[in-house]
Parts: C-alpha cells; structure tokens; sequence
C-alpha cells in the first residue's frame, strides 16, 4: 500500500505541477493529439478498407478466367467454359460479361454489369446510388447509352440499388445480356471472363495449373490472391504515409525536448524546493515520469478518439479531397467501425516510445539539479 | 520489405531501443572504471549523477523490450495473410532465415531483461548502489544481444517478399515432417502430460515452500527453468490439440488467433511472466548477504515467488480448462 500511496502522491504533485503551467503545455497536448490524430486516421481508414475488401469479396467465385492476347485481356470465348467445366474439382463455370461506359455528356465511368435477374426484361436496368444521384434520376426514369454504332439506348432504370453496398456499387449499372451486347457490339459466343466455383479451395493452385495447360492463352486470378493484394497494397500505402509524417513525428520530438529542456526559473525553483524538503533525485524522476505518463495518455486517447470520429463517423472527411481524386462518382459511404490492439500498440510505439526517450534526458537533467545553485540562482 | 504500419514501428522501436542501450552501455563502461564509492571527488559525484539516467534509460528501453515482444507476435501472426501457404505465425517466421532467430533472440532479451529489470529494482532500493558494478556488467551482456536482435529483425523484414510460397503449420509442427518442431509434436500425449502436471506440482509446490518459508530458492528457480521447457513442450505437444479439436494440429502460433478467442496470447504471457520472475527468485540469490539488500532482497524474492506461483497457476487453469471443455480426447491416440 505504501508504494501505491507513494505514486499516488507524487502523480499529485506532478498533475498539480503540469496544471500550474497550462498554456505550456496545453501547446504540447495540441501538436501530440494532432500527430496521433493524424497517423490514427492513415491506420484507421487503411484498416477499414481492408475489411470491406473483405466482405465483399467472401462471396466472390474462388476464380476468375481471363483470356490475353498480346499480353492484353481479350475477350474469352464462351466454349472455354465447356473445357474448364469437365477438370475435376471444378463445380461451375459461368461466363461474365461487364465493361466500362464513359458518359461524355457528364465525364462520369460506369460499371456496366449483365445480370441474370435481367435476362428476360431487355429495355431495365438497375443501377447504383451514385449513377442516380450524378444523374438526378430515380425509379422509372430513364438514362440514353450511346452505342458502339453511334445509336443511342434509351434504358429505363427499374430500381436502385440499396445504399448498404454504395462502396462497390455507387457506379454500378445492371443490365441485360441482349443491351449489353448491342450497346457494345459484342459477338454472340463471346464474354469478359469466365468465374469458376470449385468444390475444394485447397485444389485452386491444382486447377490453375490445369486451366493454363488446356488453354496456354488464359490467365486464372484467384480470390486468395486478390485478397492477398489489397492487404498488401493498403498496408503499403499506409505505410507510405507514416513514413511521410515522419518528417511531422520529428518536428514534434523536437518540440517534446525543447519544452522538456527549456525550464522556467519558476520550475527551477520548484525543483530545488521539492529536493531541499527532502526528494530524492529518483522522487523527481518519478514525478517527471508520471508528468510524461498523464501528457501521453491524455493525448494518446485524444488522437486516437478524434481519429476514430473522423474516419467512421465524418467518413473521413479531411481525406476525401485526397481519396476521391477525379471520379466524378464518388460513393457516399460509412466505414464500419473497426479497432484493435495492433492499432494501439503500433501508435503507442510510433509516438509515445519516442516521445518519452526524447524526455528521458532533459528530465534527468531537471532531476539532478543541485538545489543550493538553483535557489540562489 | 512490406511497408506494413506494424513493420515500421516495431523497427523505429529496435532502433530506438539498441541507441538508448548503445549510449547506456558506453556509460555503463566508464561507470565500470572509475566507479568508487568510497570517493568524494567531482567524477565521482557525476558519476553517481548519471547512474539515475543510464537507470532510466535502460529501464524504459527493456521495458518497450518486453512490450514490443507481443506487438511483434501479433504482427507477424497478422501478415501469414501476405504469403502462399502461411495460416499463422508459424509459416510467415518461415518466409526466410532470419524470421526464428529473431523471435528467438527477442524471447531470450525479454528474459534477460526482466532479471536486469529485477537487479535494478534491487539496487536503486538500496542506499549505497551496491550492484552497480554487476548490473552494468550484465547490460554489457544484453547490449549485444538486443543489438543483434535489431539487425536480425531488421534483416527478416527487409527480406519479406510476398511471392515466397512458405509452409503451412501444418506442415511445419505436423509428427511425419523432420525437425525439432515436429520431433517435438510426435511426443507421444501420456507422458507429456506426466512431466508437464509433476513439472508445475513441483514448481508451484516449491514456490509455496519459498514463499512461506524462505527456503530453496535456488530449487524454485531451477524447477521454473524445467516448468516453462515443459509449458512449450506440452502446448506442442498436448495442450493445443484440444484447442484445435485436432489431433494432427499442434501448431503454437494459431491458438493466438480470433478463431481461438486469442488463449495463446494468456498462455505466452502467463509463461514469460512465471518463467521471468521465477528464474528472478534464483538471479536475487547470491545478493542476499549484501548487507544494504539484507531485507530488501528477500521481500522482493517473496513477490517475485507470488508472482510466478500465481503465473504458472494461471497456466495450468487457462490449459485444464481447454482440455475438459474441449471435444476432443487424444487418450485414444
């Protein structure tokens, strides 16, 4: 009990010690909240991102079959379905046909999708929020598609899709294989690419192999892979921007031990008095310690809350000049909220391990002071 | 490399870490030299001065040790999703040779660090510094170790490439492969779970004895010592089976996954924590005569005893209770 009695006393005086000069160090609380806050909202969103890939891809066929010519993707001929169908382990193949459409009257890129539940209703579609909005157009309107020809479709939107999967489907258009195929002038027998779903994931690397030895002009993707490539390219680019505020980490370290070096006369004197009734170089170390300690922690749990705020609640607001680029359709979106201790652990070594080897030596420098020199000073 | 927000703050931290013992230890030699505590001179009195720093310095620097012992468990544990064929930690260490010996090394300095931790503890309570000159001699122990540590850490992530195919732990701790991991799965259960029970009566027994009594402390470390051999060999062995309901699975790293509501991460730190302050009981000992440490190293002996009992305790619950709730029974194996 006497030792928890003895830091409690000494958290006392060292919270009474920071709250004596507020303006000093509220500065430092600032420019420490805004570093995590900024490296917070980088792991943040980066981590979320990750998820949503994810989820939407769980429900995705194990692989994908493309076609190259010319080290391009062509179109894949629809028979190519019959010869993967009959490898072992393979459960179903289905011909895909999707493309892009660049509206020129409004500079916006559609995702142009066949879907089955279109087959039999030719002249519908069913498109995203994002198309809607950028459009102004709802339920039962209609939106003109010029064709490869130069003749123009005139589809009728039969209803919009649900705003839940805005991420993946704000520039999605859904259509029917008969207007997919007259809009863009594709031969019968032909599709995108063909999806597998197999019967054993454990198979896949198997499969591929087959798949490129019976047809040497395709490529399989599998979902594994894609996975793997996000998290790759997300943790990449996280990455990459922590190491750019690096340069912002640096500027605050050094602002951390200017303040920690740079004592006033009145906490000089503070300190020779506190030593002159009695405290040890170790008790002012401690309080030193503890001053840190209520610094990092305030700002530690400030950043990472206003980061949270502004990433799931705000839908990263201050980013999305930077996230949007220069798609005219961008999704409106909420991140599903998302924290774990990897986070916190990685933001407490990227901050609060320097911050406090950056303090260690102006601290002792303060605690070593010789009292007699300090009082007559 | 993989520029993985992990990877960067775990290698800022080595970094930062192996400066702060680089300078401490630079320190530390001149300490060793003219250290004389029957003197009054001016060196002297700067000396005394400085030891508060190098204390604090190498306190916090092994104290981000032990911490960023479990951030790199994780991490590596996170980034099996990166490469063919990894399912865990187990497959992602594997990616290229560095990957072992850095986990290696890095449990062996937490360890170390810890007993450094304890000594210190010891010595800062005591008035005249009567370990100075042992405990400096002991960071120029660990300096190198943590140093080398760094630069095999720094060399296993730089040499991360995600088109690697790796093995699965399956295949790594699987009882047909070839190796000390699958040597140490093929042990068969019924013995294992002998010595690991006896190992832990015995250990926990003699840190009661310890603890009431004051006697065997060297007994009590050396139990510990055969205690946490016998932890990692049981959770090999017998212990992560029942986790997995599979009697081919003994993998160690992926009962530290969601899937296993994260137990290994209770089981890893119950075990460093007992096999730490354990072996701590044993690396006090010799100091007992010291007559400044008279009764300041056996009342911290007696925490260190209560904190390894309650550990390796924790262990056996955590294990125990995997076991009977678990639907699998290996007696049949």
């Amino acid at each position: 009990m006497t030792f928890i009695q003895k830091q409690r006393n000494i958290l006392d005086v060292a919270l009474c010690s920071l709250l004596r000069r507020k303006g000093k160090n509220l500065s430092l609380v600032v420019a420490y909240v805004f570093v995590i806050f900024l490296l917070s909202s980088v792991m943040f969103i980066t981590d979320a991102l990750k998820r949503e890939a994810s989820f939407v891809l769980k429900d995705t066929p194990e692989m994908v079959v493309q076609r190259l010519v010319a080290g391009r993707h062509e179109l894949v001929p629809t028979a190519y379905a019959k010869v993967i169908g009959k490898i072992k382990g393979v459960q179903s193949v289905s011909a895909r046909l999707w493309g892009y459409y660049y509206d020129a009257t409004n500079g916006a890129n559609y995702t142009l999708i066949v879907h089955q539940d279109l087959i039999t209703s030719p002249g519908s579609i069913m498109v995203g929020r994002g198309v809607a909005r950028h459009l102004s157009a709802g339920e039962n309107g209609t939106i003109p598609f010029k064709a490869c020809d130069g003749s123009y479709l005139f589809l009728e939107i039969r209803s919009v899709l649900p705003s839940e999967s805005e991420l993946v489907s704000a520039d999605l258009v859904l259509m029917s294989e008969l207007d997919f195929r007259r809009l863009f002038q594709m031969p019968e027998g032909y599709a995108t690419d063909l999806v597998l779903r197999v019967r054993n994931v454990r198979e896949l690397s198997t499969i591929a192999a087959k798949v490129v030895q019976l047809l040497p002009d395709t490529r399989p993707v599998s979902r594994d892979e894609i996975l793997r490539t996000y998290d790759a390219v997300f943790s990449w680019r996280s990455g990459l921007v922590i190491v750019i505020f690096a340069g912002a980490l640096c500027a605050f370290l050094i602002l951390a031990w200017d303040k920690a070096t740079g004592l006033s006369a009145e906490e000089k004197r503070e300190i020779g008095l506190l030593k002159a009734v009695g405290w040890e170089t170790s008790d002012v170390l401690l309080m030193k310690f503890w001053e840190g300690m209520a610094v990092s922690l305030v700002s530690f749990l400030t950043g990472i809350i206003l980061a949270y705020l502004h990433i799931f609640f705000t839908s990263a607001s201050l980013f999305e000049p930077a996230l949007k680029g220069w798609s005219v359709l961008y999704p409106d979106f909420r991140l599903t909220p998302f924290i774990d201790g990897q986070h916190a652990a990685t933001l407490f070594f990227l901050t609060v391990v320097p911050y406090t080897a950056a303090t260690i030596v102006p601290s002792w420098r303060t605690a070593t002071m010789d009292p007699d020199s300090v009082m007559r000073s | 490399m993989i520029f993985h927000p992990a990877i960067i703050a775990l290698s800022a931290g080595s970094l930062l870490v192996s400066l702060m013992l680089l300078y401490s230890a630079f320190h530390g030699i001149r300490i060793l030299r003219n250290w004389d505590m029957g003197s009054g001179s001016e060196s002297q009195l700067q000396l005394e001065r400085r030891t508060y720093l190098i204390s604090t310095l190498v306190a916090c620097a092994l104290g981000f040790q032990l911490l960023s012992l479990f951030l790199f468990i994780h991490t590596v544990d996170c980034m099996s999703g990166l490469f063919v064929g990894a399912m865990c930690a187990a497959g992602s260490l594997k990616v290229n040779p560095f990957g072992y010996p850095a986990i290696v090394l890095r449990v062996i300095n937490s360890i170390l660090a810890g007993q450094w931790l304890m000594i210190n503890h010891a010595d800062n309570k005591a008035f005249d510094y009567p370990l100075i000159r042992k405990k400096y001699g002991m960071l120029l122990v660990i300096m190198p170790l943590i140093v080398a540590e760094t630069a095999i850490q720094g060399a296993y992530f730089m040499g991360l490439k995600p088109e690697v195919i790796t093995s699965c732990c399956g295949v790594l701790f699987s009882a047909d492969s070839e190796g000390w991991a699958s040597g140490m799965a093929a042990l068969p259960p019924v013995p294992v779970a002998i010595a690991f029970y006896g190992f832990m009566a015995a250990t926990i027994s003699a840190g009661i004895l310890f603890y009431t009594r004051g006697v065997g402390p060297y007994l009590f470390a050396g139990l510990n010592l055969c205690a946490a051999t016998a932890c990692v060999i049981a959770l090999i062995c017998l212990i992560s089976p029942y986790f997995y309901e599979s009697p081919t699975h003994h993998c160690p790293f992926c009962i530290l996954q969601g899937e296993y509501r994260y137990v290994g991460y209770a089981f890893y730190l119950t075990l460093l924590a007992g096999a730490a302050a354990g072996l701590g009981v044993g690396t006090l000992t010799p100091f007992q005569g010291v007559e400044s440490l008279k009764r300041i190293i056996p009342e911290l002996q007696r925490t260190l005893a209560l904190v390894s009992i309650l550990s390796y305790s924790g262990f056996v619950v955590v294990a125990v209770s995997g076991i009977l709730f678990s639907n699998l029974r290996l007696t049949g194996y």
